[in-house]
């Protein structure tokens, strides 16, 4: 898939016409189909579906449905009682509890009572931070990084068995573990990136394949004496000690320096996009690999280096999964932050600062549904369903234009991605 | 990108003409062989090795000795490979690479099966039970992709499939009413695809992804909030009935496997040569496939397009919903969480290493069932080989299928990109 970076509209009309006040703008674009536009109305469009699930999946309510025609405020406030319940649930789960805020205030509570949401919210974005660039910077290139998934389990692996196995000194045996997991990811990478480059090999069946490669390889290596936990019968491994975990801001709270790591990361991801010489090349590739060749790129090397670098960085994520959160292997310590990562970048629209804000919402979504599951006793699935619509309306803004009627925006960024195929 | 990097392989490869495609294929098979002569043989003990026809263990039987048997198979694979290295002619090709690789195969199960027994009937019949819905979902592929619709949501539509056949058969407790509503489930995920790809122009691999993510979590948040409290109202539905057909069930290993069992067996199985058919002999099948490879000539000669492919994904999506009931209705008895776990993407696997062909799909999809079913037994009969890299089988075969390691496998040419009328 190319993302087809817009060349800065030209409208010479306009500037030699009168400039239009920022009112009138404002006021265009407020109803057009640009980038914030649609990144908006399609959480709107997503949490609207998902409401809907949550009334059809509800006996109590569905009853009141029945005589609707008789008395239909019933099932109206039911509905909306249930809806509201539940999402006010996930922004007091995610953002901030309003409860708990009044009582530090107050001095009964304490601050990190009212901090809780806000770390819980960080702490599941970090990782995704990382598998998310690791997909948008493959998209830049013009591939298609499906293997985040094995790759943040290989991450994983190879994090955590330098973690408990090499026992090296405090800060030291950290740096290590997190050179271990980005390492691992790189090699997970570098397999389709060589294969693309050499025999032209898609990397979108590759990548797939690598997963689960991946998730049946760390399924065996749990079980393997040295790294399973001898005192427990079930599938984990030993945990890694504290001088590999990644530390934690304050007390009670989970949220570690992995958060911290992303934005850096995320800003040099950018400097080297936007301002280095590979950046530079990976960009011309993915716009146009024929003619970057002719320019003199070799886009064999640029496939190649780009998945590794891709591969690196989802490593990373695994790595501030085990070493942040998890601490001990088991067979889905990765979670799904691999396909999590792909939805990031799509919603993120490959450009590292939008993954970034991206892997918050994200991670907001995510601890927010911990809540509405303990609370309103939501399923957690209901997350999933939320981020998987977000994202179809994200990449088809089309849609999104067609449903609300809105104005064909006037910079051509939301052009439909066009496929590539295999 | 990819032609020109292929056209560059395509260099490499006429440069060095020894090194064609059944050379290289000779000298893999030569080093397996003498991996199998050497290692099995000498890892396998001097015990007979029993392979029953009948399904118990005292009936008839074939039984040869383990250590010869991993010897002499493995020589005949060195043999196989040393036929088709000096050039043996071209139409033996085939047959001389089957040879080679089920030899290689016995002699890993002399070893395997040395001091032991294998039952035949049980295997056989339990290596078509597992590939029955990879079958299913291949053939979806197939028809999908030979109009020029890149399919990875097989997975959704399998879990939809299986979601609907649950519930629907336990709600109106009838198998057949389960059957046909995973069909329709598989078509709902097929229509998103559709519209999505087709008419919003999304990448299609995006979409599909997408859509496997949005599938597992709307049938988890149902299943969840259904099924998990009223089991006994949605998620207990009834099996397909096993049928016998008199006469011919009462041939050995044959009999039982394919004339005793469910209406899918057949399904699945009369669906591959109706595919097959319909593609190569059928109207239908030749606009398919030039759509499939070039759109805009089929357009200019009055071939909807577009509607051709709407009509594809369609029938794909109900022929993967039925495979998806397999699930729910032939293998176990209720509806879990994500339990098709990757089978759809084995199908994809299936559906590439087949060659985008049904017949080819069909014997994929049998390799990788039959390795699933040994993985099975190995593990139960305590062999030392893990079951994990029995199951990774199927997805390293894939990888070195299009990596063009042993020759290569093309997509059909407009495969994933979709049709713009200009």
């Amino acid at each position: 898939m190319t993302t087809t970076e817009a060349a800065p509209p030209k409208e010479p009309k306009h500037r030699e016409q009168r400039r239009e006040s920022f009112l009138s703008v404002f006021l265009h674009n407020l109803w057009s189909a640009n980038t914030v536009v649609v990144t908006i109305l399609s959480i709107v469009l997503a949490m609207i579906i998902g409401g809907i699930l949550m009334i059809v999946s509800d006996a109590d309510v569905l009853k009141m449905f029945g005589y609707f025609t008789a008395r239909p405020s019933d099932a109206l406030n039911a509905s909306w009682t249930l809806v509201s319940t539940a999402y006010g649930d996930m922004l007091k789960g995610s953002i901030v509890d309003p409860a708990a805020m009044s009582a530090w205030f107050d001095g009964t509570g304490s601050w990190q009572a009212a901090f809780f949401p806000i770390s819980e919210t960080l702490t599941y974005a970090a990782p995704l931070v990382f598998t998310g660039l690791s997909v948008a910077i493959a998209f830049r290139g013009g591939l298609f990084n499906i293997g985040g998934q094995g790759q943040a389990v290989i991450g994983c692996i190879c994090s955590a068995v330098a973690g408990f196995s090499l026992g090296l000194p405090i800060v030291l045996n950290l740096i290590v573990a997190l050179l271990a997991g980005l390492i691992g990811g790189a090699i997970w990478g570098f397999i389709p990136g060589f294969l693309k480059a050499r025999t032209g090999a898609h990397e979108v069946i590759i990548t797939i394949m690598l997963n689960y490669t991946a998730g049946l390889f760390l399924t065996w290596l749990i079980l393997q004496s040295g790294v399973h936990d001898p005192q427990r019968s079930d599938a984990i491994s030993k945990a890694v000690p504290e001088s590999a975990q990644l530390p934690s801001f304050g007390g009670s709270l989970r949220v570690h320096l992995g958060i911290v790591l992303a934005v850096l990361v995320t800003a040099g991801i950018a400097w080297m996009l936007n301002r280095s010489a590979f950046g530079f090349e990976l960009r011309a590739v993915g716009a146009n690999p024929n003619a970057a060749r002719t320019a003199g790129i070799s886009v064999t090397k640029t496939y190649t280096l780009l998945m590794v670098v891709a591969g690196a960085l989802a490593g990373l994520g695994g790595a501030t999964q085990v070493l942040g959160t998890a601490y001990t292997l088991t067979p889905a310590v990765a979670g799904n932050i691999g396909f999590d990562g792909l939805l990031v970048a799509l919603l993120g629209r490959n450009r590292p600062w939008g993954t970034l804000f991206a892997a918050i919402l994200f991670g907001a979504l995510r601890a927010g549904g911990n809540r509405m599951q303990s609370y309103s006793g939501i399923s957690l699935e209901l997350v999933s369903v939320l981020q998987a619509l977000i994202v179809i309306f994200i990449a088809a803004p089309a849609l999104v234009k067609t449903i609300f009627h809105l104005r064909a925006a006037r910079s051509a960024r939301l052009g439909a991605s066009m496929a590539k195929g295999w | 990108m990819t032609t020109a990097t292929m056209e560059e392989f395509a260099e490499v490869v006429t440069q060095r003409r020894f090194w064609d495609r059944p050379r290289r294929l000779g000298a893999a098979l030569v080093l397996l062989g003498i991996v199998a002569a050497v290692l099995f043989g000498s890892l396998a003990p001097s015990r007979t090795a029993r392979f029953t026809i009948s399904q118990n263990e005292s009936g008839a039987a074939i039984s040869i000795n383990g250590e010869v048997g991993a010897i002499l198979f493995g020589v005949i694979t060195v043999a196989a490979g040393a036929a088709l290295l000096a050039g043996a002619g071209r139409r033996w090709q085939t047959t001389l690479l089957g040879i080679g690789i089920v030899a290689f195969v016995l002699s890993f199960l002399c070893w395997q099966v040395a001091g032991k027994f294998m039952p035949l009937v049980d295997t056989a019949s339990g290596t078509l039970q597992v590939a029955l819905p990879l079958i299913l979902g291949a053939l979806a592929g197939v028809i999908g992709e030979r109009s020029g619709v890149v399919n990875v949501a097989i997975e959704g539509q399998f879990l939809f499939g299986a979601f609907f056949a649950a519930m629907i058969a336990t709600m109106a407790t009838s198998v057949w009413a389960g059957l046909i509503s995973a069909a329709i489930g598989g078509v709902i995920i097929a229509g998103m695809l559709a519209v999505l790809a087709i008419r919003f122009l999304v990448d299609q691999v995006v979409v599909g992804i997408v859509l496997n993510l949005f599938a597992t979590g709307v049938t988890g948040f149902l299943y969840e909030r259904l099924m998990q409290t009223e089991q006994q109202k949605y998620n207990t539905p009834p099996q397909l009935p096993t049928w016998r057909v008199p006469g011919l069930a009462d041939i050995p290993v044959i009999g039982p496997v394919l004339f005793n069992t469910t209406v899918l067996t057949w399904l699945a199985l009369g669906l591959v040569v109706i595919v097959h058919f319909g593609l190569s002999r059928t109207k239908w099948g030749l606009r398919t496939r030039a759509v499939g490879e070039h759109p805009t000539a089929a357009d200019t000669v009055g071939i909807r397009v577009r509607g051709l492919r709407y009509l594809n994904v369609l029938i794909g999506g109900a022929i993967a919903g039925a495979g998806g009931a397999y699930f729910t209705l032939v293998a176990t008895a209720s509806f879990q969480k994500n339990m098709t776990s990757g089978a759809g993407f084995i199908a994809l696997a299936a559906l590439i290493f087949g060659r985008w062909t049904p017949f080819g799909a069909l014997g994929a999809a049998l390799f990788f069932g039959f390795a699933q079913k040994l993985a099975t037994y190995l593990s139960a009969v305590g062999s030392p080989v893990p079951s994990q890299f029995l199951n990774m089988l199927p997805y390293i075969a894939t990888i070195v299928a299009v990596a063009g390691l042993v020759g290569r496998v093309r997509a059909p040419a407009a495969d994933g990109v979709p049709y713009v009328k200009s």
